[in-house]
């Protein structure tokens, strides 16, 4: 059969990245193609290649046996390609059939046809399954609901191919079901949808091929039938891990934390102990509740139920003020929204949580004693910066995040929690990172890694847990660990299925 | 350890604190500096009666009530917030004043319950932008209202006069008397502005507010109490107005119940020519000073040239748009 659309070999390189190499994906008419792969994939490239928003650096599209350049999603969409992104692009105060049909509202002399839109709209609705009135407030209706909407406003274009990506993650069980209904009558109505999902129970239910990327490659096409879980998530991650990780065999400490039965923040039930000088890893896919957990040991969200334990004490956790004052130190995933203020200096921005120490009782800034401190840390992490004044919006990626590790590490915790350190962080930087995170576990620091990095967590931790939708859904010791089990867990297959 | 020092370059340093006297940079810097230099150089040619010692320490004293208002206000614009309660603020911490005065409460006494005033007036805002995770801009413009409302049930809508004693002298000299040949609300603006300037760069509160304004969730998350220090600079504010409101109630001898009508649209000028950002984050309190005096020699100069009070609001409008675009321009 001859598809629909066509993907061959296309590259995408940014700045720091390829994202995409010589990658390929084909849509036939009347069959859903699942496209799988790791977080940072290329999947997501690859749909902004695919619907225009990036323009491939080679390679080539076919579109209905032509071939075509898209220039932007307006241009793909009115040729046909719907795309309904995870997250939505809806107007919560404007009605369901006004949002399905902005921009494009029928009208005559001006004046919009509202009869018109309405019954069209309930039509869509009556497909999908929605029982919603086309004039109810979008903001009204549940995330669930939302999506749905947006599923019908692709509907609505009459599109050639339809591209999901993870459109069941906010959905219940039975919207799902009216989902997988819409998308089987697409199928018989010889549209061609591709399906992005972690979720691989749900490709093999509704999918008929699959497309593997690894690291912006394609890998692999071929029919769901010729495949199992575990052949797709050994493709999956299939690559090798090299030595670089500098792990030191040490001896493990005595506990030190110790999390039972936390919730709150869309975490269930979390339990777990550290030891002194462990660095325990935490992984998973994107909006697993890793971050979420992390914050509500950091007191940065409200705890429902549950306690935290640090040297035997429960803590009151109501703000990171009293995590830090505990001995609990979190450096953020993301440095630029929550992790640093890229307006203030080096100095200021290493000193922030712990400038109390470099402080009279009146308050007055020991302006000397900081700068010591400061030139320490800076020295030690080898931060490349001019100057401790420097706007530390100036420095590369790396070095930012260095300065972001010593602003936790200079408040001398007994617990650091590292989100995703190394993310936007280049290699050179990343090792001196590994380099530094191995010391402080030498000092008998606990180190909590949260990583999404699959070589990146196996080489540091002495010990791996798994989170599943806001659930701990596997732990491993450094000996058992590797990708295929890390990945079978993270996709929420049970434990006794992994050994 | 190996170390890879090709991947991780060195950005080319252009913000350190050493920047070269009259360098480019320096200039750009100090541009609002220039340009009031500038102001009084030109109307200095224009008009003679400008450049006399009597006329400049007339208009520094005019400025004086705008200028203190305006260092609260830099404060609060570094956070990222606003506060337009602050003229609400002047006139019934005004009338505090006034009325204590007149039923001859010792002046010490009276200063200081009209400053706690303040402090507790500024407080509320305060604890509206931070429990109540209201917009700064709806939080003051509420109490904005109510306060007004308030003075006008307090004063009944009349003034209120510190009367004849002896006690309303003494007061008196807080807006009227000499200091070393100085007027006495100069000097209380000087202190003001040393203070502020003391508080924004060598304490831990001030390197708190300039992060809080930077970004609010990395301060949040680093351990520091982001509502304490939203209410303590709404409170200053409040108390920079009280302090105002004690020179002017002081030089007319009296409180007016629609006294600093508009002032808080004066004292965010004074802070926006100054050079801080609205954004919050950037700032400095010395930019603000200069500022606010653009703003009273620019009124001053256009009195001395007898333009009409009409022209002169535009002229100022004029003067505060080039300010701004310039500033953008250069970002």
């Amino acid at each position: 059969m001859q598809p629909i659309l066509k993907l061959e070999n296309i590259d995408k390189s940014f700045p720091s990245v390829k994202a995409l190499n010589r990658a390929s994906l084909n849509v036939y008419p009347g069959k859903v193609m699942a496209l799988v792969g790791e977080n940072g994939a290329g999947k997501s490239t690859m749909m902004k290649v695919l619907t225009g928003i990036y323009q491939p650096d080679a390679g080539l599209i076919e579109y209905q046996g032509a071939a075509v350049q898209f220039r932007g999603p307006k241009d793909s969409q009115d040729q046909g390609i719907s795309i309904i992104h995870q997250e939505l692009n809806l107007i919560q105060e404007l009605s369901i059939a006004e949002n399905i049909f902005l921009g494009r509202e029928p009208t005559r002399y001006g004046k919009i046809q509202w009869q018109q839109l309405y019954a069209n709209v309930e039509e869509l609705l009556q497909r999908l399954n929605i029982k919603h009135h086309p004039r109810t407030r979008l903001g009204s209706l549940s995330i669930g609901e939302q999506q749905m909407v947006e599923i019908a406003k692709a509907l609505s274009f009459q599109s050639q191919v339809i591209i999901m990506d993870e459109p069941t993650d906010a959905l219940t069980d039975t919207e799902t079901d009216s989902l997988f209904e819409v998308i089987q009558q697409l199928r018989d109505q010889g549209q061609g949808i591709v399906y992005i999902s972690h979720r691989l129970k749900e490709i093999f239910r509704i999918c008929d091929d699959v497309t593997i990327f690894r690291d912006g490659e394609f890998i692999e096409q071929k029919p769901v039938a010729d495949l199992t879980e575990d052949l797709i998530i050994e493709k999956m991650v299939g690559r090798s891990l090299d030595d670089q990780f500098p792990k030191a065999d040490l001896e493990l400490g005595e506990v030190c934390l110790q999390v039972n039965n936390l919730c709150g923040n869309g975490v269930v039930d979390a339990s777990f102990t550290l030891r002194s000088g462990e660095i325990l890893g935490f992984s998973g896919l994107m909006g697993a509740g890793r971050t979420e957990l992390m914050k509500l040991i950091y007191g940065d969200a409200q705890i429902h139920a549950g306690e935290v334990i640090l040297n035997g004490r429960t803590l009151e956790l109501h703000s990171p003020k009293d995590a830090l004052t505990a001995g609990i130190a979190y450096v953020s995933e993301d440095r630029k929204t929550d992790g640093l203020v890229l307006s203030m200096s080096v100095k200021e921005n290493m000193s922030l949580s712990s400038l109390a120490e470099f402080c009279t009782s009146s308050g007055r800034i020991e302006h000397r004693e900081e700068r010591q401190a400061v030139q320490k840390f800076i020295d030690l992490f080898r931060i490349k910066t001019p100057g401790q004044n420097q706007i530390i919006k100036n420095l590369s990626g790396g070095n930012q995040q260095k300065v972001a590790i010593a602003k936790g590490v200079m408040k001398q915790p007994q617990v650091l929690i590292l989100d995703e350190p190394t993310r936007g962080v280049d290699v050179g930087a990343r090792q001196e990172i590994y380099q530094l995170i191995n010391r402080f576990r030498r000092d008998g620091m606990a180190i909590i890694l949260v990583s999404s990095d699959m070589p990146e967590i196996l080489g540091m931790s002495d010990r791996i847990i798994v989170m599943c939708m806001g659930k701990l859904s596997g732990e491993f010791s450094r000996e058992q660990a590797n990708q295929e089990l890390l990945m079978a867990a993270a996709v929420g297959k049970k434990a006794e299925e992994l050994v | 350890m190996t170390t890879n020092s090709a991947s991780t370059k060195i950005v080319p340093q252009n913000q350190d604190t050493q920047i070269k006297l009259f360098s480019k940079a320096w200039l750009f810097q100090e541009k609002s500096l220039i340009a009031l230099l500038l102001l009084i150089v030109i109307v200095s040619f224009i008009s003679p009666n400008f450049f006399s010692v009597d006329n400049i320490l007339n208009t520094l004293r005019q400025t004086s009530v705008n200028a203190i208002i305006a260092v609260g206000m830099t404060m609060v614009i570094i956070t990222a917030g606003i506060d337009l309660s602050v003229g609400a603020v002047l006139a019934l911490s005004g009338a505090f004043a006034a009325s204590l005065i007149a039923q001859e409460v010792n002046v010490v006494l009276a200063v200081i319950i009209t400053l706690f005033s303040g402090l507790v007036l500024g407080a509320m805002s305060g604890i509206i932008v931070a429990q109540g995770k209201v917009q700064p801009f709806i939080a003051t413009l509420v109490t904005m209202t109510a306060l007004r409302g308030v003075t006008m049930v307090f004063t009944d809508g009349r003034p209120i006069s510190t009367g004849y004693t002896e006690n309303a002298d003494m007061f008196s000299w807080l807006g009227t008397g000499y200091m070393l040949g100085v007027p006495v609300p100069i000097w209380i603006m000087v202190s003001i502005f040393a203070i502020g300037w003391y508080l924004l760069n060598h304490t831990r509160t001030g390197r708190h507010i300039y992060a809080l304004g930077g970004n609010e969730d990395a301060t949040r998350l680093s351990g520091i109490n982001v509502n304490r220090i939203k209410i303590i600079v709404y409170s200053l504010c409040g108390l920079t107005a009280a302090i105002a409101s004690i020179i002017i109630t002081a030089r007319l001898s009296s409180a007016q119940p629609t006294a600093g009508l508009g002032y808080e649209l004066d004292a965010i000028a004074a802070v926006v020519l100054g050079g801080t950002s609205l954004m919050g984050g950037r700032g400095r309190i010395m930019g603000t000073l200069i500022g606010a005096l653009i703003i009273g020699f620019l009124n001053n100069a256009l009195n001395l040239l007898d333009v009409s009070s009409y022209y002169q609001m535009l002229a100022k409008a004029s003067v505060i748009l080039l300010a701004v675009i310039v500033d953008n321009r250069n970002k």
